[in-house]
């Protein structure tokens, strides 16, 4: 991003430290990111990002919009981004349901975009206003067939900011959706957090070849080699764009076994093939740890209150908090179940991401499930220890 | 106004040239049947653009799914083929991101009436810079022949085997009460209406409507026993109506010459006003707020 650019983004957030809520930090990440463009549709609890960058947005020469419905709002994000903006929505999870059918185009069409879903208890309308972290097997498993996600969780609101700014530049680099995962609770919760004076962003790579020459959905030429690079509308690219299997050029080839295996095994991997270099963990106390504590977003700040409390009482805990939880980060918890007992995964679900612990785990994984809206006392955690 | 009228004198290039400029060799064959008037409607849209001088590298074409929504593939130009329904919600982030850009969107009556009616009411009332080619055959045809939103009343479909108990949507009508500031009807037989009423609708700026009524042949005209394309084109004669001729024998006509219009469908340039665009409200934002 130009320095003007970002310029104008801080003149538009004004203070360098500022007492905000998580859903307002998605907001300033956004624009210091470079998101120049907003669809949006009204939920609980998320509408306050939109609010903000009805605010915002114009005041740096951005568009935003409410549009007719979820449906809608993802498809004017991926319309947006390949007229060439850095674009993206904010939903809970009954919209993220709605969503679902053009993230599964997205994911086919290979368009960056970045969506913050601050989550609440389901199915359905289920506690508007109370967290829960239900959605996460949603941003991976929702849309139908193959593809891979990535899906970041921060845990407080200078995390949640510097996190919507990562959540852009990996949507960029690997030319894929994003999904930031909040919940009620961090969204609505208040804590100062410090605005960056530089922030490293990435843009999305564009071909530098002849238009004839350019091969829209095959091997990228410069860059990540998986990762074909972008020809924004109006660049003269003629790219077509559609979500049914496509060859290199972008044109249908719907009969073809070996066209889909192709395209679709390319689009996973280029984001598994980085599964390591995605993976970022937070670790506390693991060296002498006989049970590690597993948990992730809001729910971790828990876990920590049960890893200080249950060391106290001479317990030899662990603490690990996953920050990106897809793609899975397979090593770091395999390394972990073999220096410790057992681990106790705890979230606002019946068990989602303790599924994958089971998965990869050698040892025994128990898990502190907890639903109805509030986040876990560390008492409750502890007595899965 | 001169301009255009200057554009309008351009002469015409043969069709073999047209083809040869606008359209992707590499994706030939079509898929569409024989009588379809899908390829007719895209030859009207192609020398509209021709007559119009629109610079391909800066225009776009979206669509979303259905027989009308292959289209986009055939052109070559950047173009979004998109989920069913929801062309007009992507159509409206890449008008607003970059509004140099000419959009035009192909769709059908299922993908925009049935699933797509939310989409295409809003950007009708937004009135968003760009032209919407709407193939109206009145039957879901890529997916063999389900009755629609559009299926006249009485009619049969795989799914109305009893023929349609429903009362059909008309889609022009909704364009109008939406906020579309060009609407226009045209039977796909005669070329030169449609032609230059397309060239209108891609200088309006604002939510341009084409409704075009288009035969299909296959699973259309097959369960609703009309035989050959002949009598497509037979029905369209006897069922439409120039709209400056309706409106005469409303005025003025006699009261059996009245009854007549109770079967009748309008055809002709419906309704055209000046409105501001989505894009200027965005820009006469973006300049009294912009830092």
């Amino acid at each position: 991003m130009k320095e003007e650019e970002l310029e104008k983004a801080k003149k538009v957030i004004g203070d360098e430290s500022q007492f905000i809520h998580g859903d307002t930090a998605v907001a300033y990440g956004a624009l210091l990111a470079g998101c120049r463009f907003f669809g949006g549709y009204p939920i609980t609890p998320a509408s306050e990002i939109a609010e903000t960058m009805a605010e915002i947005l114009p005041k740096v020469g951005g568009k935003y919009i409410q549009m007719e419905d979820e449906l809608g709002s993802i498809a004017s994000v991926i319309g947006s981004s390949w007229a060439g903006a850095k674009a993206m929505t904010a939903t809970s999870g009954p919209g993220l349901s709605l969503m679902q059918e053009n993230i599964g185009f997205a994911h086919m069409s290979e368009t960056p975009l970045v969506l913050a879903d601050v989550q609440r208890s389901g199915p359905s309308t289920g506690q508007p206003t109370l967290g829960a972290q239900g959605d996460i097997m949603q941003t991976r498993y929702g849309s139908h067939g193959d593809f891979a996600a990535i899906t970041l969780s921060p845990n407080n609101i200078q995390e949640t900011l510097d996190y919507t700014i990562r959540a852009f530049n990996l949507a960029e680099k690997y030319r894929t959706p994003v999904f930031l995962m909040l919940s009620a609770d961090l969204g609505h919760m208040r804590e100062m957090v410090k605005i960056p004076k530089e922030v490293n962003t990435f843009e999305r790579k564009q071909p530098k070849v002849a238009p004839e020459d350019y091969v829209p959905f095959g091997k990228g030429e410069y860059g990540k080699e998986k990762v074909p690079e972008f020809g924004v509308f109006g660049d003269g690219y003629h790219t077509y764009v559609t979500g049914l299997t496509h060859d290199e050029q972008g044109f249908p080839a719907t009969d073809d076994q070996e066209d889909h295996d192709n395209l679709i095994r390319r689009q996973v991997e280029k984001i598994l093939d980085d599964r390591e270099e995605l993976t970022d963990v937070e670790k506390r106390n693991l060296d002498d740890a006989d049970v590690a504590l597993l948990s992730y977003g809001i729910t971790s700040r828990s876990a920590m209150g049960a890893l200080k409390k249950g060391r106290e009482e001479g317990k030899n805990l662990g603490y690990l908090r996953l920050k990106t939880l897809w793609p899975f980060p397979i090593k770091e918890i395999k390394e972990l179940s073999k220096n410790v007992d057992n681990i106790v995964v705890a979230e606002m679900n019946l068990g989602q991401i303790y599924h994958k612990v089971v998965e990869h785990a050698d040892c025994e994984v128990r898990l502190a499930d907890k639903i109805g809206g509030e986040v876990h006392s560390p008492d409750e955690i502890l007595a899965e220890v | 106004m001169e301009e255009k009228e200057e554009k309008r004198k351009v002469e015409m290039i043969s069709a073999a040239e047209i083809r040869d400029k606008y359209l992707r060799d590499e994706m030939m064959p079509h898929i569409f049947c024989t009588g379809c008037g899908i390829g007719n409607v895209l030859d009207y849209t192609l020398w509209a653009m021709e007559k119009e001088g629109l610079d391909m590298d800066k225009t776009v074409f979206l669509s979303g799914i259905g027989c009308s929504s292959r289209l986009p593939g055939y052109i070559d130009v950047d173009s979004l083929h998109t989920t069913h329904g929801r062309a007009l919600a992507f159509a409206t982030g890449v008008k607003i991101t970059n509004p140099e850009l000419n959009v035009v969107v192909f769709t059908g009556d299922g993908d925009c009436m049935g699933i797509g009616g939310n989409h295409f009411i809003h950007a009708c009332r937004r009135n968003i810079d760009m032209t919407v080619i709407a193939v109206n055959n009145y039957i879901y045809g890529m997916t063999g022949g389900q009755v629609a939103p559009t299926t006249p009343e009485g009619d049969y479909a795989t799914t109305a085997p009893h023929g349609n108990i429903e009362p059909p949507f008309n889609m022009s009508e909704m364009a109008i009460s939406s906020g579309a500031t060009y609407v226009a009807r045209w039977g796909v037989k005669r070329p030169n209406q449609p032609i230059n009423s397309i060239q209108e609708a891609l200088q309006n700026k604002g939510m341009s409507f084409i409704e075009m009524m288009s035969p299909c042949t296959t699973a259309y005209s097959r369960q609703n026993r009309m035989g050959a394309i002949e009598e497509f084109w037979d029905w369209y004669e006897d069922k439409t109506i120039l709209a400056e001729d309706y409106e005469k024998i409303e005025k003025f006509g006699s009261e059996d010459e009245r009854e007549t219009l109770q079967d009748k469908i309008k055809i002709g340039v419906l309704h055209q006003e000046e409105k501001k665009s989505l894009s200027e409200r965005l820009q006469a934002l973006i300049e009294e707020v912009h830092v």
